[in-house]
């Protein structure tokens, strides 16, 4: 009976990949598919299902063989118009929106310099704190508090710059983050890889370090307690005005100015993450993305092809650099708040374990690891700690060994647990599948290369075939 | 036959006894010559007076003062570091890997150490304990400590990187990056599971708190009273045990040999017959043994433990075995002495030279700064040999 089952199941999957492999076919699935978790969300606004069954639908958009004009049109209209409006109906997804967003420009920026140069950055969070203090330091009253000792208030209620000019910080801190880029890169650049990412590590702790012990002789960083307020950019009235006569009706409720912030910024994001996606792929068969490549699949080789070592280290650093300087500075502006905690080793690991996750090199790789992340890293893991909580107030057992749920500690918080995850993700993923979820082109036209290889020529690596054999 | 056997004992301790005087007496000597030239430099200065309003002292005198007991801090200190380097310099020299969990693998020694002492103390058993007996039990948790770390480190070799051998360099680290963070929340979950917090405090028991008075001097007219902990003795003394047992171990014995030759040239030592893997995993369970007694002797000296509280001090000591020349046993010895010794002066002259802008709190980045200059400078480290790059 199951036999049969499977069978007829298995026979109905082959079907429906047939039938999905005419573009036709799989225009009309993608549309419906994305039609149903479109109205799901939109009806069901607190189902995390009905949310996940949406956002996977741009998982299908990649994969469905349609042609590339089609893809463009339905992923603009769903990034532009659909996830806005379901984020805007349950504000919890505008949140978590907004960090995949923000994660995925980031992991882009990191696959950069890992995927593509192969240098293993650890403390990339330092970039990214280098553009959050640029804007903080500048959009906020600090400047009036520098001989202060922290926790004064400011003599004068108005911010030392116009809140506009935010869009010229974005672009400063694109040049200061590369410069420190560069200025890092210049002395460590000749490590080799392991080496080069231990002091990458030290150099996120020491600009977190600098961040939090700044606020002496001159405050400039305001220590732990972090700069706040900072500045976000003036809305124009008119255009909030227009937005609500539209987007009222279609939510049920008045859009908030925060509301309508935390849109702004989301769209902020994404287009870093198209000018990442444009950047890296007029970069992927030019002659820097080539020398990348080169780099990290040996370096000594590189060299005796005449590629310029060391320059090409720096640029691949101070890309990657600025596109988390840029980012820093929309983090400050969302947040209006920056403190040197949000910029530690750990974030610095989960936007690895994002990249490593989606696949180094592979830019839909980065934005999908970060999606993956961050929803089970807010999603998930909350609605298990939640799960978790109700059961405790609840009189279940765990019926064989007769565990009270109520004496559950309630301590065992999974969504205080990212580190757990992080850790399984980065050991996973380099045991069982370290090209990533979506491995780079690249890489894939490698990996059957090296399958080819294997066939014919056995004797490949004997060196480690003797090492391994000796147990 | 017999005669040889003692004549190597004797040399392979007294060798590396021999070492560790000149290592400590050498940086000591700088370091203390560095800072007093440094207060005589700047006693005609704004910084002279604010020392002087400060502290009722005048620069030169409080740097003096103050000199031997930042000394036997230092010394101490650097023991810890010496030893958490060797594990990482073992597996390096084995494997050229960077054992970055290695810092977890001292957390879960210091753990299981502070754990029993607690429970043993819950029995009421340290109270009542004599002198001698608190010896023994503090003996029992640091060997505790050691089986457990060491076994816990060779599980992960087997499963997390064993796996892995043959791989890219990045791809193993990695994976012991993803380790170290599993299992620093994985301690943290089983102890606040079973005792509902995360960090332990060690108890008090014994008479590790006493200070020893060593001597009474007399330097410029201030009478300095010169102590030491017990603690800071026992840590001393245990860190240089193992130091002078691993250098028997590697340099004298048959084990020590086969890793020395597995380190030299995988495939040939394979084909000489010897088994490959066991080496690893043995160097793996020596490496961790040592971290585990390390992060009980660091339990003991600090006495407050959290999850991640083998973060720092596993940068720092891989930072030591990077100063030494990784790789080499010698060599972690030296840079965990010379990482204690300078972060103990900075902490302690820094804030004073500075007139209070940058204080003990930048200790952190001038090891991170001793890095970054040494791999410039001199990659291989203080004793490394030079080793070109392995195509």
């Amino acid at each position: 009976m199951l036999l049969k089952l499977s069978l007829w199941l298995s026979k109905m999957l082959a079907a429906a990949r047939q039938w999905l492999k005419q573009s036709k076919n799989a225009s009309i699935f993608i549309l419906v598919y994305l039609g149903v978790g479109f109205l799901w969300t939109y009806l069901s606004p607190r189902a995390l299902v009905a949310f996940l069954f949406f956002i996977s639908s741009a998982l299908w958009l990649y994969y469905l063989p349609l042609s590339g004009r089609f893809k463009l049109i339905v992923g603009i209209s769903m990034m532009l118009v659909l996830i806005p409006i379901t984020g805007v109906r349950n504000i919890s997804y505008l949140d978590v929106i907004f960090q995949i967003s923000v994660f995925a420009a980031l992991a882009s920026g990191l696959n950069i310099v890992v995927g593509f140069a192969g240098l293993l950055d650890l403390g990339y969070v330092a970039f990214y704190a280098v553009g959050a203090y640029t804007w903080a330091i500048f959009g906020s009253q600090q400047m009036y508090l520098l001989h202060s000792i922290p926790g004064t208030s400011p003599p004068t209620p108005d911010f030392f710059l116009p809140a506009d000019a935010f869009y010229l910080f974005v672009f400063l801190a694109i040049i200061v983050a590369a410069i420190t880029g560069i200025l890092l890169g210049l002395p460590v650049l000749r490590l080799r890889g392991d080496y080069l990412a231990i002091v990458t590590l030290g150099f996120g702790e020491v600009i977190r370090v600098l961040a939090n012990n700044l606020d002496k002789p001159i405050n400039l960083t305001n220590g732990p307690q972090g700069i706040t307020p900072i500045q976000r950019p003036t809305l124009p009235e008119p255009v909030l005005n227009v937005f609500r006569a539209i987007m009222n009706p279609i939510v049920g409720h008045n859009i908030s100015q925060k509301e309508f912030y935390d849109l702004f910024f989301y769209l902020a994001a994404l287009s870093v993450i198209v000018v990442v996606i444009l950047v890296v792929r007029r970069l992927d068969d030019s002659n820097i993305g080539r020398a990348w490549i080169a780099i990290r699949e040996d370096e000594t080789a590189a060299i005796a092809m005449g590629i310029p070592l060391v320059r090409m280290k720096l640029a691949a650093f101070a890309t990657g650099a600025s596109f988390a300087g840029a980012m820093g500075v929309l983090f400050a502006a969302s947040r209006t708040f920056v403190s040197p905690e949000s910029f530690s080793f750990m974030q610095s690991i989960g936007v690895l374990s994002m990249v490593i996750l989606g696949g180094l090199g592979s830019i839909p790789g980065a934005i999908v690891g970060a999606a993956v992340v961050i929803i089970l890293n807010l999603q998930v893991l909350q609605e298990l700690s939640l799960y978790l909580n109700q059961l405790r107030q609840s009189d279940a057992v765990i019926p064989i060994i007769n565990f009270a749920w109520k004496n559950l500690s309630s301590q065992l918080d999974p969504a205080k647990y990212q580190r757990l995850l992080f850790g399984i993700i980065l050991i996973l993923m380099m045991i069982y599948r370290p090209a990533g979820l979506i491995p780079a082109e690249r890489r894939k036209r490698e990996l059957k290369r090296e399958e080819n290889d294997a066939v014919n020529d056995p004797e490949a690596d004997t060196g480690e075939e003797l090492g391994n054999g000796a147990a | 036959m017999r005669r040889i056997d003692v004549l190597t004992f004797l040399r392979e301790v007294l060798r590396p006894l021999g070492q560790i005087i000149i290592f400590v007496l050498i940086s000591s000597a700088t370091l203390s010559l560095v800072v007093l030239l440094l207060s005589l430099i700047l006693r005609g200065t704004p910084v002279n007076a604010m020392t002087l309003e400060k502290y009722g002292t005048d620069l030169v005198s409080y740097t003096l003062v103050n000199l031997p007991q930042v000394l036997i801090d230092g010394v101490t200190i650097g023991f810890v570091y010496a030893t958490i380097a060797l594990g990482y310099t073992m597996v390096y020299g084995v494997l050229e890997f960077i054992n970055f969990a290695h810092s977890e693998i001292f957390a879960i020694g210091a753990f299981i150490g502070v754990e029993i002492l607690i429970v043993l103390d819950g029995a009421g058993i340290l109270k009542s304990a004599s002198l001698g007996m608190a010896y023994v039990w503090l003996v029992l948790a640091i060997l505790a400590g050691m089986v457990v770390a060491g076994t816990a480190a060779v599980i992960m070799e087997r499963l997390a990187y064993r796996p892995l051998r043959g791989a890219p360099r990045l791809v193993p680290l990695i994976s012991a990056i993803g380790v170290s963070f599993f299992l620093q929340d994985a301690i943290r979950l089983i102890e606040s599971l079973t005792t509902g917090q995360f960090h332990r405090i060690i108890p008090t028991f014994g008479n590790f708190d006493a200070r020893f008075s060593l001597a009474q001097m007399n330097i410029l007219g201030n009478s300095v009273d010169l102590s030491i902990q017990s603690k800071s003795v026992i840590v001393i003394l245990a860190a240089i045990l193992m130091v002078v047992g691993l250098n028997y171990l590697v340099n004298a014995t048959k084990l020590g040999k086969a890793i020395r030759s597995v380190a030299q040239d995988r495939p040939t030592a394979s084909l000489m017959g010897i088994n490959v893997n066991l080496i690893i995993s043995m160097t793996f369970l020596i490496g961790g043994a040592l971290g585990g007694a390390a992060g009980v002797l660091y339990a003991l000296k600090f006495t407050r433990i959290d999850p991640f509280v083998g973060f720092f001090p596993g940068l720092k000591a891989f930072t030591a075995a990077v100063l030494g020349g990784i790789g080499n046993i010698t060599g972690a010895l030296l840079g965990g002495i010379v990482l204690g010794m300078l972060e103990t002066f900075a902490g302690s002259y820094l804030s004073v030279f500075t007139m209070g802008a940058a204080g003990a709190e930048y200790k952190d980045i001038l090891a991170f700064a001793i890095l970054i200059g040494v791999l410039i400078f001199r990659p291989s480290g203080l004793l490394g040999e030079q080793v070109g790059q392995k195509a």
